[in-house]
């Protein structure tokens, strides 16, 4: 054991910022990171032992024990769940004779839960030895299974590809891209290298100066203009700048990235590029979500051809000094990872928790330098505003919403998938667009956004009325909102959570309890007003978005489908106990040897 | 008019917040002067003799008998306070709720590093002791509680600022000296 884990620091110079690194290669040839490795890591990367355990412990991926030959991660997200989730995992459970979060006793098939994997168009999806299954019935399940047993190769198990570059056979996938409608900024045909050419012509404050201009808005939730951005970093005055590309793409119901990064890579990294110029940063780092470590190999051969085409490395485009290089940072699954300054904690090898700001990361942000963190599909935009123009760009969308926006549409409607639609759309044209009919509400930004109602249809998608990163989710008339929604993504903001602000950490399971209480009429009216109160004081007692935003599946129910609280509380009493003394008390009487007496 | 009556409990505590109770020091001459103690360990009177204006409970619910202790409160007082961490969210003692109860039980009784008597690895099974619960609870979580007094324990100043609020009906006074913890 020692001299692989001694290769493979070695082969990250013994950096202790790429620990990630170092931990994915561990677990990946060890289907786990042995303790005797982690000993061994910290030793070479000269760090206590304690500082390699807490960030193993912290992310999904990594694990301790065995995580079985076959390790399948079922996602367990609301739309999974609403395309049959349940069944499939009852299928695996019943084949493999296993509950899920165990590994079977001869180590050979472990199952596990797992937070959305950005596959809600086509659900009940898993990642198994890293490669996605799609669209999973427990049909298919049995068949798997077999293959498991078989000790087939996993790659041998994928029966047909995908659409578009799913079949390259760098990533051969089943998974499908699903382009409903395509767009005119994204997805418009255009000359790879030109635009990189364009910039090489203006200097850096040009460049910034027309993406100022252009009013481009952050595309990864937050909205924050992205020629701003850069001029902030830029006027911090660090010895390095450093561009961040963040694909972590972890919202339950967002997979627009996926589609970009399969799809258009080259546009992104071009955009990675010209913002490399305007920032005079040498480097920049993509972070992928470990759900598509199955796109890495691929996106590292569109980064050779860009060298190749010396429209990456050294003097690019033949501008001498125009250097910049792009390298691939895997996540290890944590959700939390997507806030920016959590994911430059991730990057440099840490547990994920975000940062107390400021300084923001346009101040100290990786390894202490001016760092800008811009989502895929920004970056992606800024090279059809530099191909075209600032005014063409602002011509598309509302006043504060310039461009289109790319989203990512599930749930119940006929058409789930990828839409290029211009800002301003509303909700009602989105559903007619998709083949939505009787639709209860639209969860709009993911489980972090709002849920609304039917009277809010007329409502536009936009910064100005209802900003979204991207997910949409149709919720049709039978589902129960509550339970299916509500619940599943309370649930997943406490497992998400980084646990280093107490009521991210506990206020989150209280409310759960609370909205589990209310759910099996055992509420009173005193507890739908504690839900909505303790749920706004979210917002202000969490250091990140994370926890600021957990409350908002309740809170924004509350608000728009009040009824549905109103009608579970069964009496006028102002309190009710779910105390059960008979259960309380079994397990210590039965074990002791005594009769309750109740 | 008569004084108000005050009673006071503790389960699944340390008596630590009935200790600091006790360290408003010569203030508890002026106490004495406002209100009168029914039922409470300080005067060791063991049943309720009349009904309560404030009930103060220190502690969670650990067993079957502070469950019932908590019940009686609640009937005989008309103000209930959870007194100190224990009582609002279990305390010390809910450090035990992620653990099985047999493998306490089997540390408390068999195999703990203290345990010398029990040779013949009895577990306490009579009928007269309490039953022990699945995990410690909070005590809101079983009766109406009414006010909430953060600490372990919660500073005698607090106590004494809401005690006087609840007596004379006057604003509790907060400051941030007597709520802040760390
Ligand atoms: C919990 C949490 C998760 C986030 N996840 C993502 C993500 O997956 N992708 C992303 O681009 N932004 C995400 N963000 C927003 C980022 O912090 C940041 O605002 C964004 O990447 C900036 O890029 P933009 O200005 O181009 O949108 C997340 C924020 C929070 C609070
Ligand atoms: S709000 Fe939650 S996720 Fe964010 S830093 Fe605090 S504990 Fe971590
Ligand atoms: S809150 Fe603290 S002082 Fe009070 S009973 Fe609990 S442990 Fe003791």
């Amino acid at each position: 054991m020692k001299e692989k884990v001694q290769n493979i620091v070695k082969k990250f110079h013994n950096d202790r910022s790429r620990l990630m690194d170092i931990l994915l290669d561990i677990q990946k040839d060890f289907n786990c990171i042995p303790d005797e490795a982690a000993s061994i890591v910290a030793t070479l990367l000269n760090m206590s032992k304690v500082d390699v355990n807490q960030t193993i412990s912290f992310y999904h991926f990594f694990s301790k024990e065995p995580v079985g030959t076959y390790a399948v991660y079922l996602n367990n997200s609301a739309v999974a769940c609403m395309m049959g989730r349940e069944e499939v995992a009852r299928a695996f459970e019943e084949e493999v004779g296993t509950s899920f979060n165990s590994v079977t006793e001869d180590g050979l098939i472990g199952l596990w839960d797992t937070s959305d994997i950005g596959m809600n168009d086509q659900e009940p999806a898993a990642i198994i030895n890293g490669i996605v299954f799609t669209n999973l019935t427990p049909t298919r399940v049995k068949e798997i299974v077999i293959g498991f047993r078989e000790g087939k190769d996993i790659s041998e198990m994928v029966d047909k590809y995908g659409d578009g570059q799913n079949s390259n056979e760098l990533i051969r996938s089943m998974v499908n891209n699903n382009i409903r409608k395509k767009g005119p900024v994204l997805f418009s045909e255009y000359e790879v290298g030109m635009a990189i050419r364009n910039v090489a012509n203006y200097s850096p404050e040009q460049t910034i100066e027309i993406i100022k201009n252009s009013n481009i808005r952050g595309r990864g939730g937050a909205g924050f203009p992205a020629g701003l951005k850069w001029e902030f970093c830029c006027k911090s005055g660090g010895e390095e700048i450093y561009l961040v590309c963040n694909a972590d793409e972890g919202e339950p119901g967002t997979f627009k990235e996926r589609v970009i990064l399969t799809e258009l890579p080259m546009l992104l990294f071009e955009g990675m590029i010209i913002a490399g110029y305007a920032l005079n940063a040498k480097e920049g780092i993509l972070y992928l979500r470990y759900e598509y470590k199955y796109i890495k190999d691929y996106l590292e051969d569109v980064l050779q051809q860009l060298r190749n085409l010396n429209l990456l490395g050294n003097n690019i485009a033949g501008k001498g000094g125009f250097n910049f290089d792009i390298r691939i940072q895997l996540g290890a699954g944590a959700y939390v990872c997507g806030e920016e300054s959590g994911l430059i904690e991730s990057m440099e090898g840490k547990r994920g928790e975000p940062r107390n700001r400021p300084p923001f990361p346009v101040q100290k942000g990786y390894k202490n330098m001016p760092t800008v963190i811009n989502n895929v599909e920004t970056l992606s935009s800024v090279v059809k505003i530099i191909l075209n123009s600032p005014e063409w760009f602002k011509a598309m969308g509302t006043k504060e919403s310039a461009g289109t926006k790319l989203l990512s549409i599930s749930g119940d409607c006929k058409h789930p998938g990828i839409y290029e639609i211009e800002w301003g759309m509303t909700i009602n044209e989105m559903l007619e667009m998709v083949g939505a009919s009787s639709v209860q509400a639209v969860q709009v930004g993911g489980p972090s956004g709002v849920c609304i109602d039917p009277s809010q249809f007329a409502r536009s998608i936009s910064f100005e009325d209802l900003p979204t990163g991207g997910a949409m989710i149709v919720i049709g008339e039978n589902r129960d909102l509550l339970k299916e929604f509500v619940m599943n993504y309370t649930d997943f903001f406490i497992e998400e959570s980084c646990g280093s602000c107490g009521p991210c950490r506990s206020l989150t399971v209280i409310l759960r309890n609370k909205l589990q209480k209310i759910m099996d009429g055992k509420g009173v009216k005193a507890d739908i007003d504690e839900l909505y109160e303790w749920g706004n004081y979210m917002k202000q007692v969490n250091r990140c978005g994370l926890g600021q935003t957990a409350a908002n599946p309740i809170l924004t129910t509350i608000e728009n489908f009040r009824p549905l609280y109103d009608s579970l509380i069964k009496t006028d009493d102002d309190f009710v106990s779910t105390f059960n003394m008979e259960k309380a008390v079994a397990d210590s009487c039965k074990y002791v040897g005594r009769v309750p007496k109740l | 008019m008569s004084k108000p009556v005050i009673a006071t409990a503790t389960l699944a505590g340390c008596f630590g917040c009935h200790m600091s109770l006790l360290d408003i020091d010569e203030r508890i001459l002026e106490l004495i002067e406002l209100v009168e103690f029914n039922k409470s360990p300080i005067n060791d009177i063991k049943t309720f003799t009349k009904q309560c204006d404030i009930g103060l409970i220190e502690g969670g619910c650990s067993n079957s008998e502070n469950i019932e202790v908590l019940k009686d409160f609640r009937k005989n007082c008309k103000i209930l306070v959870s007194l100190g961490e224990c009582a609002i969210m279990g305390g010390l003692p809910a450090m035990r709720n992620g653990i099985p109860i047999r493998e306490c039980l089997e540390e408390a009784y068999i195999t703990g590093p203290t345990v010398r008597m029990n040779t013949k690895k009895i577990l306490p099974n009579d009928d007269e002791l309490p039953m022990m619960l699945d995990k410690v609870y909070p005590c809101h979580e079983i009766v109406k509680i009414d006010y909430f007094l953060p600490g372990c324990p919660p500073t005698a100043d607090l106590i004494w600022n809401a005690l006087l609020a609840l007596v004379t009906g006057d604003e509790l006074k907060l400051p941030y000296e007597v709520v802040k913890f760390d």
